[in-house]
C-alpha cells in the first residue's frame, strides 16, 4: 500500500519534469503563447544600481497611491454644484447652504471611515508625484540622458509632467472650497484672456459665464477618467521604450556603450522596487496621518464674492501665479479690442515657452552639438558646463517665479512695503538666470579639474624613519573607487569645456 | 587586492557556478541582517494588523495612518533590504543589442510603405482624394457637436451685469442698504436686490459699497453724481483675473486683490495704483431714494471683471 503510493508520486514528480508543478504550468503556457524566451530575458534584464535611477520609481509608485486612494475618495465623492443644506458630522457648517461637491467632500472628511487619511494621502501624494517627476526630469536632464535614442522618452515624460499638473490642478479644484474656487475663477480670467477665441473657450469649458453648474462634473470626468487615461497609456509607452531601450548607467568598471551592469530584475531589482513601492505608500500614509493638508472645512465653501488672505494654489502651480503676481499690467486696446497681455504672457505665453524649450531641447542639443551618436553612457553633469549651467539657469528662473507665489506673505512676514517686494521679485527673476548661468558654468569647470570627485578618501600611513624623517605613504584607492573608465568621451565641440586649468592629476595651476 | 577586484568585475548571470563569489549576499554579516530584516517584517505585520483593528473600531484618522504607514514602511525597509543585502551582489552585465536593423529589412520595409502603398494611392488617384476628403470632413464636422453642444455662447453677456436703473443695493443677507446704514469709512459688499443668494450674483453683480464722506463725493470728471453722501460703489471683480477685492486699506483708502495684490485707489475712481491690474474698477452710479434706499441709476457702464477680446 504504501510502496504504492511512494511510486505513484515518484510516477507523478517523473511525469512533472525537474521544475515540478510550476515547470508543467510554465510549459503549458509556453506551448500556447510562448513565454518563456522572453520570460526568462525579462527576468534577467539587468538593471544598473545607482541611486538617482529610484527618482523616476518615486513618480511611478506615487501614482500608484493615487490610483488607489482616489478610487475610494471616488466612491463617496458628490460631482455636483447642486445646492443642498448641511446637515453632517461637521457641525460649524450645519444649515448652510453649500453645493453638494463641498458638503460630500466635508462628510468624506469626517463621517466615512478613513476618509479623511484618504484624502490627505491622495493630495500629498499628488504634491510628491508632481515633484518626483520634475527631480526625475533633472536628473535625465544634467546626465544626458535624453540623447539618442532616448528623445522620444523624454518627449512622453515631458507630456507627463504637464499632465500631471494639469490633473493635480483639476483635482484641487474638486471640493469646491473658497480656495480652489478662487483657482477655478482665475483659471476661467486666463482662457478669457486668450486672443479672438478667449471668451469663446472660456464658456464652452464652463457651459457659459462663470461659474456656470458644469464645471465641477466636467472638471470630474476629465480628473478621474480622461487625464488618467492618459497618464496611465503614456507611463506605459515610457515603461515598455525603458524596457526595450535599456537603461542608461555611469561610466565605471567594466561598463560600455555596449553592455548594462548591475542588477538582474529576479529577484534583486523585484525585490527593491517592490520594498520601495511599500516605502512610498507607508511615507505617504505617514504624511496623511500626520500632516494635515487642504483643511477644506476650515476654508468654507466657495462664494464668488468672498475671498481669504494668503490664497496659494499648490506648490506646482506656483510659478503661474507668481508670474501672474509680478507680469506688470500692460494691456492691449486697439481698434475695440482687447488683448489682456498682462494674463495672457505670463499665463499662456510663459509656461508654453517653458514647456517648448523642454521638449525640443534634445533636437536643439542635436543640432548645436552635430552630435547624432547614440549614448547609453551618462555624462558627468560637470563635464557638460553648457548644458548643466542651461538647466541650472532655467530651474533657478522657474524657483523664482515659485517665491513670487507667496509676496503677500513675505511682505507680511518681513514688514516690507508690498511694492517693495514686488520690485524685488521682478528684478530677481530676470536678474537670477543672468547669475546662475555662469556661476554653474564656472563651477562646473572647477569640479573637472578636481580628479577623485565622488571617490573616498583614503588615509595616509605616516611611518617615522630611524633618522627622524616623517613619511607619508597613501593607502590604495578603494576597489570600488577605481572607475579607470570614468573618463568623459569625446566633448563635440560646441560644449567644449575651456581650457583646462589642469596639469595632469591633482595638479593645479592657477594663473595670478 | 587582485582577488577583490576579480570579485567586483561584471559577470553574465547565467551559467555561473553555485559558489561563485558575485552570487554570494552582500551583507558581511548575513545572520544580522536576517535577524533585522526579521524584526521590520515582525513590526509591520503588528502595525498592518493594528491598522485593521483601528479600522474596525474606527479609530481616530492619525491612527489609521499611524499604523497603515508605519507597517508599510516596515515592510519596505525589509524588502528593500532584503534584495540589497540577502541576495546576489553581481555586478553582472548584459549586452545592448543594438536596435538598428540590417539595411536590406530597412529597404525591405521602406519600399513596403513607399512603393506598394504609394503605388496604390497613385493609380488611383480620385479615389484617395476623395477617401482623404470625406476623412477630412467627417473629422472637421465631427468636432462640432463635441465642442459646440458644451455651452452657450458669449454674446453680449460679459457686458452686463443684473443692475438695473432703480435697482436696491442689498447686503448678502438680503436687507435693502439706507443712507444711514454706514459710517464714514465703513465697507460692505452689495448685490442688485434678489441675486445675493445666486451664483451669478456673487460671480458678477458682486459691487463693494463705500462711505467715503459725508458729502456727494466726485471720483472723476463726469461723475458728480454717482457718489451721493459719500457712498461710492466698484465692481468687486478685479480687473486682473476676477478675484473679489475683498481688502480695504482703510488708511490708504485702497482696495486690494489678495490674489494678486492689485491695489485700487477708492478716492479717484478705482484707479490702479500698483499690481497687475490693467484698468480701474467699474463704478456703479448710484441715488438716494426719497425714502432713503440706496439705488442703481443704471448698470454699469463699461464689462466688469477681467480683460477679453471683444472688449473695447
Amino acid at each position: 500500500m504504501s510502496s504504492d503510493v511512494v511510486s505513484t508520486k515518484r510516477m507523478k514528480q517523473q511525469s512533472l519534469g525537474p521544475y515540478g508543478a510550476v515547470g508543467k504550468a510554465l510549459g503549458e503556457l509556453d506551448d500556447r503563447i510562448g513565454v518563456a524566451k522572453g520570460g526568462s530575458s525579462f527576468l534577467n534584464k539587468i538593471f544598473p544600481d545607482h541611486w538617482s535611477f529610484m527618482l523616476g520609481e518615486i513618480a511611478l509608485y506615487s501614482f500608484i497611491v493615487l490610483l488607489v486612494t482616489g478610487v475610494f475618495l471616488s466612491l463617496y465623492y458628490i460631482p455636483s454644484q447642486a445646492i443642498v443644506t448641511y446637515h453632517g458630522s461637521y457641525l460649524p457648517l450645519d444649515g448652510q447652504h453649500v453645493t453638494q461637491a463641498y458638503a460630500s467632500t466635508v462628510d468624506l472628511s469626517f463621517a466615512v471611515r478613513a476618509g479623511l487619511l484618504m484624502r490627505q494621502m491622495h493630495h500629498w501624494a499628488t504634491n510628491i508625484f508632481v515633484g518626483a517627476i520634475v527631480i526625475h526630469m533633472a536628473r535625465v536632464f544634467f546626465t544626458g540622458a535624453f540623447r539618442k535614442p532616448r528623445e522620444l522618452n523624454w518627449t512622453i515624460g515631458s507630456a507627463l509632467l504637464i499632465l500631471a499638473i494639469v490633473n493635480g490642478f483639476l483635482g484641487y479644484s474638486l471640493p469646491d472650497d473658497l480656495v480652489s474656487g478662487t483657482g477655478i475663477r482665475i483659471a476661467y480670467s486666463i482662457l478669457l484672456s486668450i486672443p479672438l477665441v478667449g471668451s469663446y473657450l472660456g464658456f464652452l469649458v464652463f457651459g457659459g459665464n462663470f461659474p456656470g453648474t458644469a464645471v465641477i462634473p466636467r472638471f470630474y470626468i476629465l480628473h478621474i477618467l480622461i487625464v488618467p487615461g492618459i497618464i496611465i497609456a503614456l507611463v506605459s509607452v515610457h515603461m515598455f521604450l525603458l524596457y526595450r531601450q535599456k537603461h542608461t548607467q555611469f561610466p565605471g568598471r567594466g561598463r560600455t556603450e555596449k553592455n548594462v551592469v548591475g542588477s538582474p530584475m529576479f529577484p534583486v531589482f523585484m525585490a527593491k522596487t517592490t520594498g520601495y513601492l511599500f516605502i512610498i505608500g507607508g511615507v505617504t500614509a505617514l504624511l496623511g496621518a500626520f500632516a494635515q493638508i487642504n483643511p477644506i472645512w476650515q476654508f468654507g465653501p466657495y462664494d464668488a464674492s468672498r475671498i481669504g488672505y494668503a490664497v496659494q494654489p499648490d506648490w506646482y502651480m506656483g510659478f503661474l501665479d507668481g508670474a501672474l503676481r509680478i507680469w506688470p499690467s500692460w494691456s492691449f486696446h486697439s481698434f475695440g479690442y482687447t488683448i489682456p497681455f498682462e494674463v495672457f504672457i505670463p499665463a499662456i505665453i510663459l509656461p508654453g515657452l517653458i514647456f517648448n524649450l523642454i521638449f525640443v531641447w534634445p533636437a536643439l542639443e542635436r543640432r548645436f552639438t552635430k552630435d547624432h551618436e547614440t549614448h547609453n553612457l551618462l555624462d558627468r553633469p560637470s563635464y557638460r558646463p553648457k548644458r548643466t549651467a542651461a538647466g541650472v539657469a532655467v530651474l533657478a528662473f522657474v524657483s523664482v517665479l515659485f517665491l513670487a507665489s507667496s509676496t503677500d506673505v513675505i511682505a507680511n512676514f518681513f514688514h516690507l512695503p508690498l511694492s517693495a517686494v514686488i520690485w524685488a521679485m521682478r528684478i530677481l527673476t530676470i536678474v537670477t538666470p543672468f547669475v546662475a548661468y555662469p556661476l554653474t558654468y564656472k563651477i562646473c569647470l572647477e569640479l573637472q579639474t578636481t580628479k577623485g570627485g565622488g571617490k573616498r578618501k583614503t588615509p595616509n600611513m605616516v611611518s617615522r624613519t630611524a633618522e627622524g624623517e616623517y613619511v607619508a605613504t597613501p593607502a590604495p584607492v578603494y576597489v570600488d573607487d577605481q572607475h579607470d573608465e570614468l573618463a568623459p568621451a569625446e566633448v563635440p565641440k560646441f560644449i567644449t569645456a575651456a581650457t583646462p586649468e589642469s596639469d595632469g592629476d591633482g595638479v593645479r595651476t592657477i594663473d595670478r | 587586492m587582485s582577488e577583490v577586484h576579480e570579485q567586483r568585475t561584471p559577470v553574465v548571470l547565467s551559467g555561473l557556478s553555485e559558489d561563485d563569489p558575485h552570487l554570494q549576499p552582500a551583507a558581511k554579516n548575513p545572520q544580522l541582517v536576517e535577524r533585522v530584516i526579521a524584526l521590520n517584517f515582525l513590526l509591520g505585520i503588528v502595525l498592518v494588523a493594528g491598522f485593521g483593528a483601528s479600522y474596525w473600531v474606527n479609530a481616530k484618522s492619525w491612527i489609521l495612518g499611524a499604523t497603515m504607514g508605519g507597517g508599510l514602511l516596515f515592510i519596505g525597509v525589509g524588502v528593500v533590504a532584503w534584495g540589497k543585502y540577502l541576495m546576489p551582489k553581481g555586478p553582472f552585465v548584459e549586452d545592448r543589442h543594438p536596435h538598428t536593423s540590417p539595411q536590406v529589412d530597412r529597404d525591405a520595409f521602406a519600399a513596403a510603405i513607399v512603393e506598394r502603398g504609394g503605388n496604390v494611392i497613385k493609380r488611383r488617384k480620385m479615389l484617395g482624394g476623395l477617401l482623404g476628403g470625406g476623412l477630412g470632413i467627417f473629422s472637421v464636422v465631427a468636432i462640432f457637436p463635441l465642442l459646440r453642444s458644451l455651452g452657450p455662447l458669449p454674446k453680449g453677456t460679459l457686458f452686463h451685469t443684473d443692475w438695473r436703473s432703480g435697482s436696491y443695493a442689498v447686503d448678502q443677507t438680503g436687507r435693502r442698504i439706507q443712507v444711514g446704514d454706514l459710517a464714514v469709512g465703513s465697507i460692505v459688499t452689495v448685490f442688485p436686490e434678489g441675486t445675493q443668494d445666486t451664483d451669478r450674483g456673487q460671480a458678477v453683480d458682486q459691487t463693494v459699497l463705500i462711505r467715503i464722506s459725508n458729502q456727494n463725493f466726485t471720483t472723476q470728471k463726469g461723475r458728480e453724481t454717482w457718489a451721493p453722501l459719500g457712498y461710492v460703489a466698484y465692481s468687486k471683480m478685479c480687473t486682473h483675473l476676477g478675484c473679489p477685492v475683498g481688502l480695504y486699506e482703510q488708511q490708504l483708502q485702497l482696495l486690494v486683490c489678495p490674489c494678486h495684490q492689485s491695489m485700487f485707489n477708492v478716492t479717484n475712481g478705482a484707479i490702479p495704483q500698483f499690481g497687475p491690474a490693467p484698468r480701474p474698477l467699474p463704478q456703479l452710479p448710484l441715488f438716494i431714494d426719497p425714502q432713503g434706499y440706496i439705488r442703481a441709476q443704471s448698470d454699469y457702464h463699461e464689462a466688469v471683471g477681467p480683460g477679453f477680446w471683444e472688449r473695447p
